[in-house]
């Protein structure tokens, strides 16, 4: 076994026992991206100077007997939160030198619990997107098979994990770019609830939506991320002081009489029968662990996506407003006056999907339509949210296939945006209701593609998807494989 | 046709917090441009607005004094639009649910009270500033006033006149600077006017047409663009036009409205809730304790002075109109216990003086326990009024006691009788002609006495002891 195949609990190990340093982890992981990282393309920019600095100061901390939960772990962050110093580009022109001034909250957070960052990961431009190929910076290759996409908008993350280009990664999950990327590369990703982690530092997308949250290899290092990241933040006013515990204590707990929820509105006609199978078989682990099974129904359903795509571009219409070419980022060289430089910057700045997703959101605000748009889509979202209210009080955790589909093949649904809406059709829910959900490894298709099996809690119950996913794992006896890059 | 004028008012007052509405940085004017700014007034990617709770409660004062109702629950709405003075690209503010609404305050117009309805107070971030290179074609960005906080006003068109507009105007502005949250600076735009005006024909119900007026930035420009609008409109009715809905912006040069924008070409703002912002949640505890550190508002502070002092309501109304003018008078009250005669020192000479030198109260070199203590002087007959309006332009100029001015100057009044019979003799001795005529009947010429005494004693002679010597010596 090379070092950066392991998980973050196997090198704490090491480092604790003192048979590696956080320096040879480093040089592994980046040995490993100078073998695959052309194929993969997880990362728009590596900080290997940085990281092997950090490393050694690990290593002096290390020899001190400061070992945090994180130190000497090399860890990949999305190029949407924000890095002092570091160019942070959102996959997009219009962002394409810009250099934050700041910190985002959750840097911050895995700095002090030890972290080395590696690089930068790549993503769909601002995050719009479920196949990382609306990225500036040019698609993200699935490691399972290059030929197919990653998933979205998180792909460079899920690669660089599944890849093993890095140890964890932080992702953003507005509509499911956490845990679809991460049920298509084969590893765990977690949405926490909307205002577990904050989100300061994290470009906005659709704000009322976004959360950060981990990918990881296995679920205990996801519950060791969680510790790291999740917590109050006073820089953000939709963050919630609610208490944080041990996520880690979850991981390796039974299960026994959990009622397990199955929405029969996500078993529809359409869903690929190799998927269909691998959840079935999920549903029986569970069984087998302990939980119990119930039919359960969250009736508005087949409204989320159209409720989803009223909501997230409407935000994203305000929160793409200050790409104007006035104060940081892309701006076009001739400009006859105001107009024609906001016009110009933005036409060159901004790629084919945002641009649809502002001008979608701008007509759901507009005067004359926010009633029957915008309005009409958050008061469905109320009825959403109260779906999973009234299904928590029959089940403690909801199971979902988290995908329809296996990883599709590059460039087969980028010109058609409502195909590519519809692979976000299991997970857009969780961000509407604002709850927490996780996607983990049940199997792979004959083709040996990667499925995600995916759970949901209610709000700030993260420990109990901590609980089951870890059960399930152990359980589940899914095959150990590794991409053959 | 006679018609009658509608005003509405939108006023924009900054408030006195030391740090901006959504972020730590300084709000104090000037400063280097770009000093007083950091990545979330800045709008960078990533960041978020915390709100200032400072700033709620300096509008709940503002609530309270404007008799609003304010609300249990409001929330933050982003007003969108392209601006490079607005780095975020849209504006912080609220829209359907403000802070406070449904209040009013009480206009008093020569004796007559009229009440002027406030439809809604809320809050919101004020925008940076652009700089104009003459020379070049650049514009350069100050943000440093970005995400100072406003409140907006909003009256109800219950103005009938300019009249009454100014005159609410000057009542707002007054109200704010009493509650300290608003230095109420209109020329560095710290309160801030926009009017909507229409005219109708005397009778009709239904409201005409209105314009928008922007850019007066003085309580007289606010007056004279309001009566240039109602004019210009009035003359386009009555010449068969008609008045369409438009934003007219005040040119201060040309004493005229011109024409901005017209409602076909009005922004659209999109507004809707802002999503990085929560509730503000107001209970009745956080009310009642706003409530307490509530300062007398100017209407009670003019009333009680007319019924505890006495004066006028002119006077009350001239001593009220400025908070630190007020508490000097009533400090002089309380020295010397003679309320109009202090009211007439204040209102006459040392307003004079001030007003000479372009000067506030708080820059008064005459404190209110030197006034306090002339008034007494006088009261005690020490020294005559004519003598008081010599000492008090020397205790403005030398900021001196008027004990110290009084010795100095040996003004000290002579009220020993012996004295003054003295000098009454011998002035009766020189002129035993006029003695003798005011002895058969001519009165009148008692006049020439009190002049001849109060010559002799270079007016040091206390005049009612000289009138009392006088009338009793002349009856011989």
């Amino acid at each position: 076994m090379e070092l950066y195949q392991l998980t973050i609990h196997e090198l704490q190990e090491k480092i604790r026992n003192g048979s590696v340093s956080a320096t040879q982890i480093t040089e592994s992981v980046f040995s490993r991206i100078d073998a695959v990282e052309e194929r993969v393309n997880s990362y728009i920019r590596l900080i290997k100077e940085e990281a092997l600095n950090s490393a050694a100061k690990a290593d002096e901390n290390i020899k001190k007997g400061e070992i945090k939960s994180l130190t000497g772990i090399p860890i990949a962050l999305k190029d949407i939160v924000c890095t002092k110093g570091i160019t942070t580009t959102c996959g997009s022109h219009i962002l394409h030198n810009f250099v934050p001034p700041y910190n985002a909250t959750v840097v911050e957070k895995l700095k002090d619990a030890g972290a080395v960052f590696v690089g930068k990961t790549n993503m769909d431009e601002f995050a719009m997107g479920s196949s990382t190929e609306t990225s500036y910076f040019g698609p993200t290759r699935n490691p399972w098979d290059l030929e197919r996409i990653p998933g979205g908008s998180s792909g460079g993350s899920a690669a660089a994990v599944a890849a093993d280009e890095c140890i964890a990664s932080i992702g953003s999950d507005t509509g499911g770019s956490i845990r679809q990327p991460a049920a298509l590369c084969g590893v765990v990703g977690m949405k926490p609830t909307y205002g577990r982690v904050s989100r300061f530092g994290l470009i906005a997308f659709a704000s009322s939506l976004d959360q950060i949250g981990p990918f990881t290899k296995d679920v205990e290092d996801c519950a060791i991320m969680m510790n790291a990241l999740a917590g109050y933040d006073a820089r953000e006013s939709t963050s919630v002081s609610a208490e944080v515990p041990d996520y880690r204590q979850f991981a390796g707990q039974n299960i026994k009489g959990w009622k397990i929820g199955i929405p029969r509105e996500y078993f529809i006609e359409g869903i690929d029968q190799e998927v269909n199978a691998a959840i079935k078989k999920a549903i029986s682990v569970i069984e087998q662990c302990g939980g119990q099974c119930v039919d359960i129904s969250l009736p508005h359903t087949q409204y989320c996506v159209a409720a989803y795509y009223i909501i997230a571009p409407a935000e994203a219409s305000s929160n793409l407003a200050r790409y104007d070419g006035v104060k940081y980022g892309h701006r076009t060289a001739e400009a006859r006056d105001l107009l024609d430089m906001y016009k110009k910057t933005r036409m060159q700045g901004f790629g084919a999907e945002v641009k649809r997703r502002i001008m979608i959101g701008t007509y759901a605000l507009s005067a004359g339509y926010y009633d029957a748009y915008y309005k009409k889509a958050s008061q469905v979202r109320a009825l959403i949210k109260r779906d999973f209210e009234e299904a928590f009080k029959k089940c403690d955790v909801i199971l979902t296939p988290t995908t329809p589909t296996p990883a599709f093949k590059i460039g087969e649904k980028t010109d058609d945006p409502l195909q590519m809406y519809l692979s976000d059709i299991f997970t857009i829910s969780t961000n509407l209701a604002g709850i927490p959900g996780i996607s983990v490894p049940c199997g792979f298709t004959l083709g040996g593609l990667p499925i995600g099996v995916q759970f949901l809690a209610s709000h700030f119950e993260e420990g109990k998807l901590i609980q089951i996913a870890s059960a399930y794992e152990k359980s589940a006896e899914i095959e150990k494989r590794r991409p053959s890059l | 046709m006679e018609f009658e004028t509608v005003i509405g008012l939108e006023v924009h007052a900054q408030m006195l917090t030391d740090t901006k509405i959504f972020c730590g940085c300084s709000t104090k004017f000037g400063g280097a441009p770009n000093s007083h700014t950091c990545p979330v007034c800045l709008g960078m990617p990533g960041v978020l607005p915390v709100l200032n709770k400072k700033v709620v409660e300096y509008a709940m004062k503002m609530a309270l004094a404007t008799n609003c109702e304010i609300n249990k629950s409001c929330s933050f709405a982003r007003k969108n639009y392209f601006y490079p003075d607005l780095p975020k690209g849209y504006q912080i503010s609220q829209y359907a649910y403000p802070l406070a609404e449904h209040g009013h305050v009480i206009l008093d117009i020569n004796g007559e009270q009229t009440k002027i309805g406030i439809t809604r107070i809320h809050m919101e971030e004020d925008a940076g500033k652009l700089m104009h290179d003459e020379h070049n074609p650049s514009s350069y960005i100050d943000l440093n006033r970005t995400g100072v906080p406003l409140i907006e006003i909003v009256s109800e068109p219950d103005m009938r006149s300019s009249e009454e507009a100014a005159d609410y105007l000057k009542r707002l502005h007054e109200i704010l600077v009493y509650l300290e949250i608003c230095d109420g600076n209109m020329e560095e735009g710290s309160f801030r006017c926009d009017a909507n005006v229409s005219i109708r024909p005397k009778g009709q119900n239904e409201f005409g047409t209105r314009a928008e007026l922007k850019n007066m930035n003085s309580f007289r420009n606010v007056q004279r663009a309001l009566e240039y609008e109602i004019k210009r409109q009035q003359y386009l009715v009555e010449n068969g036009g008609t008045v369409v809905q438009e934003t007219r912006l005040w040119d201060d040069a040309q004493g005229v409205t011109n024409s901005m924008r017209s409602k076909e070409e009005a922004h659209d703002y999109r507004y809707f809730p802002d999503p990085d912002l929560v509730p503000v949640l107001v209970d009745n505890a956080w009310i009642e304790e706003i409530k307490k550190g509530m300062p007398e508002l100017p209407l009670a502070k003019r009333e009680r002075f007319v019924k505890d002092y006495q004066i006028p309501a002119y006077d009350a109304g001239v001593l009220t109109s400025d908070k630190a003018l007020a508490n000097y008078y009533e400090e002089v009250v309380k020295l010397c216990s003679q309320p109009k005669a202090a009211s007439n020192w204040v209102m006459g000479d040392v307003m004079r003086f001030l007003n000479e030198d372009k000067l506030d109260i708080r820059q008064c070199p005459i404190t209110a326990k030197s006034l306090a203590d002339m008034i007494r002087l006088i009261d005690e007959g020490s020294i005559s009024g004519k003598m008081a309006k010599e000492i008090v332009g020397d205790m403005y100029k030398t900021g001196k006691s008027p004990q110290t001015i009084v010795e100095e100057k040996g003004m000290v009044q002579i009220t020993d009788e012996s004295e003054l019979i003295k000098t009454i003799t011998s002035i009766m001795e020189a002129n035993p002609g006029q003695v003798a005529d005011y002895r058969g009947g001519k009165e009148k010429i008692f006049g020439f006495f009190v002049g001849q005494a109060m010559k002799a004693t270079k007016g040091k002679a206390n005049p009612q002891l000289v009138n009392e010597l006088l009338k009793k010596m002349l009856a011989g």
